[in-house]
């Protein structure tokens, strides 16, 4: 237990992890701050519209961690990690869904809306149990830990790597959404889950509760990002970068490299479900929309632009992106999609390394600890 | 069979702090031991009626024109190739004929190929670190911690190999010399008994010949090295025995002098270089 300990606390003595989570935490206290202590008509007052925007983003922050842990590091182009989102995104609206109760327009205590206007009778199997938070929670982390198990399992133990691996993900993220948009998987369809009433008996609308949903995005990626760089600055991790320059060579040394692929996939996958089940009760929907494949690609870009294999990068690029997103489709929405591919083609161009690659250029080099030798430093 | 799977068991997750202790027997003979092996590609001899003795801390020195199934008789060693017919034991106690690749390597006997592979984007310690021999399952390397007996084993194998001063480099920016040397040092991690290096100085520069000449008559001793090269110069420089290869089989062993003057060895071999060196 104590070697366990040593390597997860290992990011916290790192200084650009612990200048990572200063920004962050400041951030979030500043908003808060903002939020609660002005009045509405002052200027600088955040709203809760606000507030909640910037809940959305820190969870598509956490997903962008979670691609570049595999894509940065171990070099695994995921096309398909919006499934995994959206299935922790689906466990948790199953279980907002439960809790509505009789509140319902059809007022049935025990059926969602959508099953009482399809005329079925009961609960399906599956949706058994999530009228228990910490089933759903459960939920939340081994629907799409299970999918990348099963799915990773396949695909590295048969060597599948590179674009081809590429391909299927964005096969597995479509078939998934075909599959949801049909009635008859009970998933609400083409509508998905919505109509959300509460969370853990606190009131969705209410300001305090969208404003703790906030805070908690941003602790879940504070977390996520320390246990990501934990990965990343382990032995593990530099076995994943191995993997990823020189595979063959690294199966050479004695490693079992696609169980180390399995392994990170899964972690990954996990954190893409964490950061879905904070995005449904904060936008209050969730559909089949979240599976597209064009979703997927998008969250690769928004790593590629801030910068793969930074981790903080992946912030960075997810942040900006959904606010340039945000601006562009409100003054104009048919624009934004090309605006996206001019933005990516102009920084693959001009910045390869994306906008941490411009942030490293103005630090010294090697301002971090080196990872080989903090390890031994922090036990000595 | 269960003493050797218990061999390749690695349980023990600091195997090099352990006094060198491989179970290779060589109270009563040589290290390495070939004896009569044939190997035939689609009916032609690579190999043929080789034998082949290395002692315990020799550098031996091979040498043969292309296609004198050097590179194949590494590839018996190691178990890649599997040989019609002879014997290949390592020690007087193990049949390498009856062993996989891996369990080989674990055995001891390491092997550096014709082109070096290192992982560019690590530093030269963590390409050393990856190489040491250590429990490699997933939560022992995720846990894992570099212990000042890790660090001084992987100091140790810096200063062999001359690249303390570039420890936090990564290997993407050493020169091809260098990259050779990492790979021997990764080799070296894993605390091998007997080194197949497969042509070490192509492509290096004098000076980096002469480094690599200096490495590796200095590893002879504790281990054994076998080297396959082409330049004559650089096996000139570091040879003690010298074996000729031909066609498949031994043509003439000993000293680079004793070598150099048999007839058949000018004939097929050293004719040619000689010309190449007058002209
Ligand atoms: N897998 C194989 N299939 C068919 N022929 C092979 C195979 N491996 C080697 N050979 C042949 O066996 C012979 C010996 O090859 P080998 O690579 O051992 O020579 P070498 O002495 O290492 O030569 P070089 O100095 O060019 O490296 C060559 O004629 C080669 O074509
Ligand atoms: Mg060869």
């Amino acid at each position: 237990m104590l070697a366990s300990r040593s390597w997860l606390s290992r990011p916290l003595h790192e200084r650009s992890t612990r200048l990572f989570l200063g920004v962050l935490i400041a951030a979030l206290a500043v908003v808060s701050l903002l939020n609660l202590a002005l009045p509405a008509g002052h200027p600088l007052h955040v709203s809760t519209y606000t507030v909640t925007l910037l809940g959305k983003y820190l969870c598509y922050a956490l997903l962008a961690v979670a691609v570049d842990l595999v894509w940065g590091y171990l070099g695994i182009l995921s096309l398909g990690h919006g499934a995994f989102f959206a299935l922790g995104g689906y466990a948790m609206g199953m279980y907002l869904m439960r809790q509505i109760g009789d509140r319902g327009v059809y007022g049935d205590p025990v059926l969602p809306d959508f099953m009482v206007f399809l005329d079925w009778q009961s609960l399906p199997w599956y949706w058994h149990g999530f009228d228990m938070a910490w089933f759903a929670l459960l939920t939340v982390l081994l629907a799409p830990g299970l999918l990348a198990l099963v799915f990773g399992f396949l695909a590295f133990r048969s060597r599948v790597t590179g674009v081809y691996l590429s391909i299927i993900t964005q096969a597995l993220t479509f078939a998934l959404m075909l599959a949801f948009f049909r009635n008859e998987m009970g998933f609400g369809g083409n509508n998905g889950l919505t109509d959300f009433k509460e969370l853990l008996g606190f009131d969705l609308t209410a300001d305090a509760t969208r404003l703790w949903l906030f805070l908690a995005t941003g602790m879940a990626l504070a977390l996520g990002y320390v246990l990501c760089r934990a990965i990343v600055a382990s032995k593990l991790g530099r076995v994943c970068v191995a993997t990823r320059d020189a595979e063959a060579r690294t199966r050479f040394l004695g490693y079992r490299v696609e169980r180390f692929q399995l392994f990170v996939f899964v972690v990954s996958a996990m954190l893409a479900g964490v950061a879905g089940a904070l995005y449904v009760p904060q936008v209050g929907i969730i559909n089949p929309g979240e599976f597209s494949p064009i979703f997927s690609i998008e969250i690769v870009l928004w790593v590629a632009l801030g910068g793969r294999g930074t981790l903080y990068g992946a912030v960075i690029g997810a942040l900006l992106v959904n606010y340039a997103k945000t601006v562009f489709t409100g003054v104009m929405p048919e624009a934004w999609l090309f605006a996206l591919g001019g933005l990516f083609v102009l920084v693959t161009v001009l910045l390869p390394k994306g906008i941490a690659g411009l942030l490293a250029y103005r630090r010294p080099r090697r301002a971090d600890p080196d990872p080989s030798t903090t390890p031994g430093e922090a036990s000595a | 069979m269960n003493f050797l799977t218990s061999l390749a068991d690695r349980d023990r997750v600091f195997d090099f702090l352990v006094p060198v202790d491989s179970p290779v027997d060589v109270r009563h003979g040589p290290i390495l031991y070939l004896e009569d092996v044939t190997v035939s590609f689609d009916g032609f001899r690579a190999i043929d009626r080789l034998n082949l003795t290395i002692d315990d801390g020799e550098l031996r020195c091979i040498i043969g024109p292309n296609g004198a199934g050097k590179t194949t008789m590494m590839d018996i060693i190691t178990g890649k190739t599997r040989p019609d017919t002879g014997q290949v034991w390592f020690g007087s106690r193990h049949n390498l004929l009856t062993m996989n690749e891996p369990a080989i390597a674990s055995l001891g006997i390491g092997r550096k190929f014709q082109k070096p592979t290192t992982f560019e984007a690590l530093t030269v310690f963590e390409n050393l670190e990856l190489a040491m021999a250590a429990d490699k399952r997933i939560l022992p390397t995720l846990t894992a911690r570099t212990t000042g007996e890790i660090r001084a084993r992987i100091e140790e194998v810096m200063t062999t190999i001359g690249l303390v001063e570039l420890r936090h480099r990564p290997a993407g920016i050493l020169s091809h010399g260098q990259k050779q040397w990492l790979e021997i040092g990764m080799l070296l991690m894993q605390r091998p008994r007997l080194l197949l290096v497969d042509e070490p100085v192509a492509g290096m520069t004098e000076q980096e010949m002469e480094r690599t000449a200096e490495l590796l008559t200095g590893l002879a001793g504790q281990q054994s090295v076998v080297v396959v090269e082409h330049d004559m110069g650089f096996v000139r420089s570091i040879a003690r025995t010298v074996t000729v290869l031909h066609q498949g089989s031994v043509l003439a062993e000993g000293s680079m002098n004793q070598v150099s003057m048999d007839p058949r060895v000018v004939e097929v071999y050293l004719g040619a270089e000689a010309d190449e060196e007058v002209a």
